[in-house]
């Protein structure tokens, strides 16, 4: 046996070699001094807490889970995942009610979506804002509107039709999408229909689960995300591709699985992708084709979210918006818009957040864009309040620019 | 100090700043009387600061030598009171491999129970379930009362007890004469090691406890002591593998010890007979790397792929018995020479042999000889008596608990490194809390305190008062920032001479152990100092300060 063989440390912080790059790339250690950082978070501080638990620094919740330290991490440091776990492992604080009513965005969901023309106006009243603001969400945040028809009831209507397409693939469409904007559902069956896919209903489906693996809802993650696995499973087993629209629910389902909530998904890891990749791929290959309409002109920035960074896929967006002829591309920086998820609507991180985000507001202001294309729909609520601009999946721009009828002939479809 | 060390007559004077000799001293001092403690290099410099850091239970001896066990189990349940915040009460194992003799574990369990050590056979099962870091092939276990030390702050704290109890002390100041007259040894000639200056200091007795330097201390007065050198090798991991002890149930051998100790864990030792013109230069080879970890991966199978953070050796100062002159007699016990009677030199004493956990012992049985000597009937108090540090720890554990909530890590990391005494470090502005070593959460305030305090000349002084540069990246974050603080109170110049050599002596311990990601460490942190603040071979001076640590 060699001993030292591989040189490669089952604890991954041993990887680090304090070359202290991540401390520049993270978004949080600018705007808060309190905040220990990556590198001291991190490898440092998981040293000291396998020394003993009371090492456990309360600053790490500070963290967004942005995982920018991991893109820029040359030693292969799971950062973020080192953090986050040690969150889960040893601050035992339990969730206020706050938490759960953020991080539960399918019970919300389904609650609200039941009874959406009261809820709407009732959730953007002064009352309501004065009420959630006294138990911790930020008086600035608006909760996005809910729809009072669910898209997965609809995608449920028109399975039947779906099925008479010649290819499929199955929709993990999340919370968003189903309880609060379903059009851009709508959207992608638009566009995947014009290049000859029907969109299906993944057997069953439940929230990615990444606000309660922020709010330390474990258990409930867990078995959420079991279900999703077991869906995803059927669905790959139909020899079916599993999309989806946003770039958080991908990133959690493909990486934090494993790295977080310990799942193995490593037979499906592959199966499920963004919408965008797919079309990407489809059209490089020579497999589909998009054809524009020729009068379609706007002026569009892409803003480039965390998790889209981390999974190293905005080139797959902005590659796929630049196909549209009359679309004049105008490119942001890569940066945190700091809302992360549920993290920038607690009252205690909303001064952090926007601080975060302001030299992003910034520049899109100096872009002066028609609007911004992003793949993660809290980025689109934060940059909508913050920027004051109008925020869209790259698939909705898409589906407007699309030439249906050119398109489907371009495809062979009738 | 100068000026009044100079026509001052001690009662004492002991020779050697390890764990025996600053015990010495705090022994004498406690009993009343005038003592001076004058180490050559620093505290800590020599064997003491180049072990396991192992609370011994004694079981490791149990079998083979009866005393020493009993010595070793006596001496642990004394300092878990007196040093608690030196001491980590780990608890230990003695396992048992499936290649190794299952009958020996019987007769090493009789043998704790004769030498009075609390040995306990437990199911392997349980010894898995209670330290998961054990190798899962084990057919026997037996829990011990084993701990770890740190031999640092043990030393530390016996120095300031010392002082607190009148003592005067010098650090590097090397004795260069044993000063005579009518057969009597009335004092030494020392010289400032930083200076070179040269003074004499007059004392009615004087303690040898220079550890293997001894031999060449005696010599001073034309005594022959026997000594011989043993070296023995150890390798630290970059963190906590184990949280107990985990020896191996079979006669002593090398590398069958991992010790947890603060946040890393040590595997050692290899055994070789050195010459003694070599005691100065202990590299570790290769050899003895290969076997370190093909033995410690038996222990502990991740050891295979944890990192290594560094190689170092120290010098056993084992003695030959008296009585007999050809040495093969080698004892492992305490070893107290009176020269008048031995030699016919009257008030020189050398108390060497013994072990880092019969420190205390050895220090009381040379104080004896000392208060003998000099007619005077004072007691031992140092069995009862917390050093410093360990006075208040268990008063009031509801206490501690509150304190934690609002403390940042580095505080807390200061609070059992320096127990009670971090009550002393002033957190006065944000700097303060802000660390400085982030690796080991050393924190401004805390290096202050340590210069203020605890007797710092250097960056590796600072190093073994804190734990400044002991971490995964072996001083190349905090190096520089720490000399930084340090040049405030020495100058810049000394301050730049003083790093370049601290880096030199964190290489010298990662080199046996280069490869991988330590490897890729020294690389970058030879980046930072030679291209970034170009340190470069030749651009600073080495000065006798630190050339010599």
């Amino acid at each position: 046996m060699n001993y030292q063989e591989q040189n490669i440390s089952a604890n991954n912080f041993e990887e680090c070699i304090k070359c202290t790059i991540c401390t520049a790339y993270c978004p949080v250690m600018t705007v808060n001094p309190d905040y220990p950082g990556p590198k001291m978070a991190g490898p440092d501080g998981e040293r000291y807490r396998l020394k003993s638990p009371e090492f456990y620094d309360k600053a790490l919740k500070y963290c967004l889970n942005c995982k920018r330290c991991e893109v820029s991490c040359p030693s292969n440091v799971k950062i973020g995942d080192i953090i986050q776990s040690a969150r889960i492992k040893y601050d035992k604080k339990a969730p206020k009610l706050r938490d759960h009513m953020l991080a539960e965005t399918d019970v919300m969901g389904t609650l609200a979506s039941a009874f959406a023309p009261i809820v709407n106006p009732v959730l953007s009243s002064g009352i309501a804002k004065a009420g959630l603001n006294i138990i911790g969400v930020d008086k600035h945040r608006t909760f996005p509107k809910y729809s009072a028809h669910k898209f997965s009831t609809y995608l449920k209507k028109i399975e039947k039709e779906q099925r008479e397409y010649p290819k499929h693939i199955a929709y993990y469409h999340g919370c968003y999408v189903n309880y609060n904007n379903p059009s851009l559902g709508k959207d992608l069956v638009k566009v995947l229909n014009a290049v000859g896919y029907g969109v299906l209903p993944l057997s069953k489906q439940k929230c990615c689960g990444v606000a309660k693996i922020a709010n330390k809802l474990i258990s409930r993650a867990t078995h959420d995300a079991k279900i999703n696995l077991e869906a995803i499973r059927e669905a790959a087993a139909q020899d079916m591709t599993v999309l989806a629209t946003s770039s958080t629910c991908v990133f959690t389902i493909r990486d934090e699985y494993p790295h977080l909530l310990g799942l193995d998904n490593s037979d499906v890891r592959s199966d499920i992708m963004l919408a965008t990749v797919f079309l990407s791929r489809k059209i490089n290959d020579g497999e589909i084709k998009l054809v524009f309409r020729e009068d379609y002109k706007k002026r569009v920035s892409y803003h480039t979210p965390c998790h889209m960074q981390k999974l190293g896929w905005a080139a797959y967006s902005t590659g796929l918006l630049k196909m549209i002829p009359g679309l004049e591309f105008v490119p942001l920086p890569s940066q945190c818009c700091g809302i992360a998820g549920t993290y920038g609507f607690k009252k205690e991180n909303y001064e952090y957040s926007q601080k975060i985000g302001a030299e992003l507001f910034d520049a899109i202001e100096v872009a002066h864009p028609d609007v911004v294309a992003t793949d993660c729909e809290t980025c689109k609520w934060q940059i909508e309040m913050s920027a004051g601009v109008k925020v869209e999946n790259p698939i909705t721009l898409i589906a407007e620019a699309l030439d249906v009828e050119a398109t489907r002939k371009a495809n062979g479809l009738a | 100090m100068k000026d009044d060390l100079k026509n001052k007559e001690y009662d004492v004077i002991v020779i050697g700043g390890g764990a025996t000799g600053a015990g010495t001293a705090r022994d004498c001092a406690k009993r009343g009387l005038k003592v001076m403690l004058i180490e050559r290099l620093d505290f800590t410099a020599g064997a003491t600061g180049r072990n396991h850091g192992l609370l011994h239970s004694g079981a490791r001896y149990a079998v083979t030598d009866h005393e020493s066990a009993t010595e070793c189990i006596s001496e642990n349940m004394i300092l878990r009171k007196i040093a608690s915040h030196c001491v980590e009460e780990t608890g230990g194992l003695f396992v048992t491999l499936p290649e190794d003799d299952l009958a020996y574990q019987k007769t090493f369990i009789e043998a704790c129970r004769a030498a009075g050590i609390e040995a306990n056979e437990i199911d392997p099962k349980e010894a898995i379930r209670i330290e998961p870091a054990v190798n899962p092939d084990i057919i026997g276990a037996v829990k011990v009362p084993d701990g770890a030390v740190d031999p640092f702050r043990l030393t530390t704290a016996n120095v300031l007890d010392a002082r607190i109890h009148g003592a005067d002390v010098l650090t590097y100041h090397e004795v260069v004469e044993l000063i005579q007259e009518n057969g009597r040894v009335i004092g030494v000639k020392v010289r400032n090691s930083i200076s070179g200056e040269e003074r004499e200091i007059r004392g009615s007795i004087t303690v040898n406890a220079g550890g293997i330097w001894s031999h060449g201390i005696a010599q001073q007065a034309g005594i022959t002591i026997n000594m011989f050198p043993a070296k023995g090798a150890l390798l630290i991991f970059g963190h906590r593998v184990n949280n107990m002890v985990i020896n191996r149930c079979r006669k002593p051998a090398d590398a069958d010890i991992l010790v947890p100790g603060d946040t890393i864990s040590l595997i050692g030792t290899t055994s070789s007979r050195v010459p003694y013109d070599q005691v100065d230069n202990m590299d570790v080879t290769q050899e003895e790397v290969d076997i370190l970890l093909q033995q410690g991966c038996q222990l502990v199978p991740s050891l295979s792929w944890t990192r290594i953070l560094r190689a170092y050796a120290g010098v056993r100062p084992l003695i030959a018995d008296d009585s007999d002159p050809s040495g093969r007699k080698i004892s492992r016990g305490i070893v107290c020479l009176d020269h008048a009677k031995r030699d016919g030199v009257e008030g020189f004493i050398t108390i060497s042999g013994g072990k880092l956990m019969t420190y205390r012992l050895m220090a009381e049985t040379a104080a004896d000889m000392v208060c003998k000597k000099l007619g005077i009937d004072a007691k031992c108090t140092t069995a009862i008596d917390p050093l410093p540090g360990s006075e208040l720890t268990n008063e009031n554990p509801s206490d501690k608990k509150k304190h934690i909530i609002d403390m940042g890590t580095g505080q807390i990391a200061a609070r059992e490194r320096h127990g009670s005494l971090s009550s002393e470090i002033k957190y006065d502005s944000d700097s303060d809390d802000a660390l400085v070593c982030e690796c080991e959460q050393v924190s401004v305030g805390e290096i202050k305190y340590a210069m203020d305090k605890l007797h710092v000349n250097n960056l590796v002084n600072l190093r073994r008062r804190t734990r400044l540069g002991m971490g995964t990246c072996q001083g190349g974050i905090c190096a520089s920032r720490a000399a930084a603080i340090l040049g405030s109170k020495f100058g810049n110049e000394r301050a730049i001479s003083d790093l370049k050599s601290f880096l030199q002596e964190r290489w010298k311990g990662v080199r046996p152990v280069a490869w991988g990601r330590p490897l890729a460490e020294a690389y970058f942190t030879a980046w930072i100092y030679e291209g970034v603040c170009g340190m470069e071979k030749g651009n600073t001076k080495d000065s006798n300060i630190t050339s010599a640590q």
